[in-house]
């Protein structure tokens, strides 16, 4: 299978921290990969380099066949097919829902408005929430908020979809609505990497679940096996933790 | 909570206010005191108000023609010296923050450079160093010198309101920008603005308040704006007290425009931007 994501041998500095530490991925075309573990175990820094919102120090990583480099006319165009979702959202609070969809498709991909309009109500239909195009963010609750931005990425068309912590900001009753918008993705075959601490959504989606701790990937399993044997200590002590609840 | 909130909005907008005769009483009482203390104060000094020979300052009616006076023929200089300075300023403020936010190390270091001279030197000063050096040997003419000077001093000012105001948006607004594909000029103009510009437009409407009144200075290199009319006139008819009360309701009709049609503007953009 063709790889999407492939990071080799990457390191990350915060100053004197080291936020990853010999990270090495490999994410095939259609993939859906969980990577969960405790906070500040650079989980968020890993996805972050993957469409460079952080720089890596040493390492290699490629993008559906391109290396991340300096070259910035290259790296925009990489960030053309790498949606991303944050965990506080980011919509555009002075722009409207549909202006906040339209934006990149015009702007970076050139669409006229009214194909990007077209594109726009498409992507709402598909998140659940065309009746909220002209509505702006400040007046849609959390969930609606998360999947106009699920949305938003998925107007560019991309090929990888990336997921940091995309329902930890949100009220537990609104977490289920958004997990079912990227359920459904994932079965679209998406290619995704998702950032968190849902581990029914990690069963129910995911072909692999990384699990990492203090800037290293301590395990990297097929989902059924990740859950039913779990080979280290480390993984065993976070899963014990977050799945006796 | 939200309950709460708007009784706080309401208790602080709709303060008590007085009636509406009580209010026109006290101004009377005011500008009456005001004008007595002027009246009285000119009559100790045995002024002679000659306010008649005010108006053929201001305009004529020859052969039932208008013809301006030298007055309004200065307040025309100061607002093209404030029109071209405001246009000119605000380029310079935004391009200066811009270098100031850049990732070049010598962008950053010559709009500091520029910041430090121009907040910590003299406006008189750098007037001077204008119409003597700079003028000469890039040939400018007074009245250029005049704008150039005070758009970089202006422009210092509205640079570090820029760069504030740009500041204040979020990082995730950038963030979410870039991972969109937008270009960095777009990530600005569509995103970062957009949202900085409610932030940025008080205090800028200060600065360019400021910018009118800073323009007074020119008349020390004699460019003919409105303070120069006045003090021309005043050399001639010795009218100061009624001269210097002209021009500076002239300065206050500009100014107090301008803050309103900023205002207005405020108020449109609160509207369009906020509507959630």
């Amino acid at each position: 299978m063709e790889q999407m994501i492939s990071l080799k041998h990457v390191f990350k500095y915060f100053g004197e921290f080291r936020a990853l530490n010999d990270v090495s991925l490999e994410v095939a075309a259609g993939e859906r990969v969980v990577v969960c573990g405790p906070s500040g175990s650079g989980k968020s820094t890993m996805i972050r380099c993957i469409n460079r919102l952080e720089e890596h120090d040493d390492g290699e990583i490629w993008v559906s066949g391109n290396q991340l480099t300096e070259d910035v006319k290259k790296l925009t165009e990489i960030r053309k097919d790498v949606g991303m979702v944050f965990q506080q959202f980011n919509l555009f609070p002075h722009l409207s829902v549909v202006d906040n969809l339209t934006l990149a498709p015009m702007k970076a991909r050139g669409l006229s408005k009214s194909d990007a309009t077209e594109l726009a109500m498409t992507y709402l239909n598909r998140v659940h929430i065309p009746e909220q195009a002209a509505k702006y963010p400040g007046q849609l609750s959390g969930g609606q908020q998360q999947r106009v931005a699920i949305a938003r990425s998925l107007c560019m068309q991309p090929k990888i979809m990336l997921f940091d912590e995309p329902t930890s900001a949100l009220d537990p009753e609104m977490i289920k609505e958004v997990l079912d918008v990227m359920i459904e993705l994932a079965e679209d075959g998406m290619t995704m990497i998702v950032v968190t601490h849902e581990m029914g959504f990690a069963k129910k989606a995911a072909n692999k679940v990384v699990f990492m701790d203090q800037g290293e990937v301590v395990e990297s399993a097929p989902t059924e096996q990740f859950f039913s044997q779990p080979e280290s200590d480390r993984t065993k002590l976070f899963l014990s933790q977050i799945l006796t609840h | 909570m939200k309950n709460q909130t708007s009784t706080i909005v309401a208790a602080r907008t709709k303060r008590r206010r007085n009636s509406a005769i009580t209010d026109t009483f006290q101004l009377l009482i005011l500008g009456s005191g005001l004008i007595w203390l002027v009246l009285r104060g000119a009559a100790e000094m045995n002024y002679v108000w000659q306010w008649h020979r005010v108006p053929q300052y201001i305009y004529k009616v020859i052969d039932g023609e208008l013809i301006f006076g030298p007055l309004i023929d200065g307040l025309l200089v100061t607002l093209e010296i404030g029109a071209y300075s405001i246009v000119l300023g605000l380029v310079i403020g935004l391009i200066t923050a811009f270098l100031r936010l850049s990732d070049s190390y010598s962008g950053r270091l010559l709009a500091t450079i520029y910041l430090e001279l121009v907040r910590n030197t003299p406006l008189l000063i750098q007037l001077f160093v204008f119409y003597f050096v700079l003028g000469p040997i890039f040939e400018i003419d007074r009245f250029w010198v005049a704008v150039l000077c005070i758009s970089f001093f202006e422009g210092s000012f509205a640079a570090e309101i820029i760069r504030g105001g740009i500041l204040s948006v979020p990082k995730g607004q950038v963030e979410a920008g870039a991972s969109l594909g937008l270009s960095r000029a777009a990530t600005y103009r569509y995103i970062t603005l957009p949202q900085a510009l409610p932030i940025i437009l008080p205090p800028l409407a200060g600065i360019l308040v400021n910018l009118i009144k800073h323009s007074a200075i020119v008349s020390v290199i004699a460019v003919f704006d409105l303070t120069t009319s006045g003090l021309d006139i005043i050399s001639e008819t010795f009218m100061a007290f009624e001269i210097w009360i002209t021009v500076a309701s002239m300065y206050l009709v500009i100014t107090i425009s301008l803050s309103i049609v900023i205002s207005r503007f405020e108020r449109y953009m609160k509207r369009s931007t906020l509507a959630g």
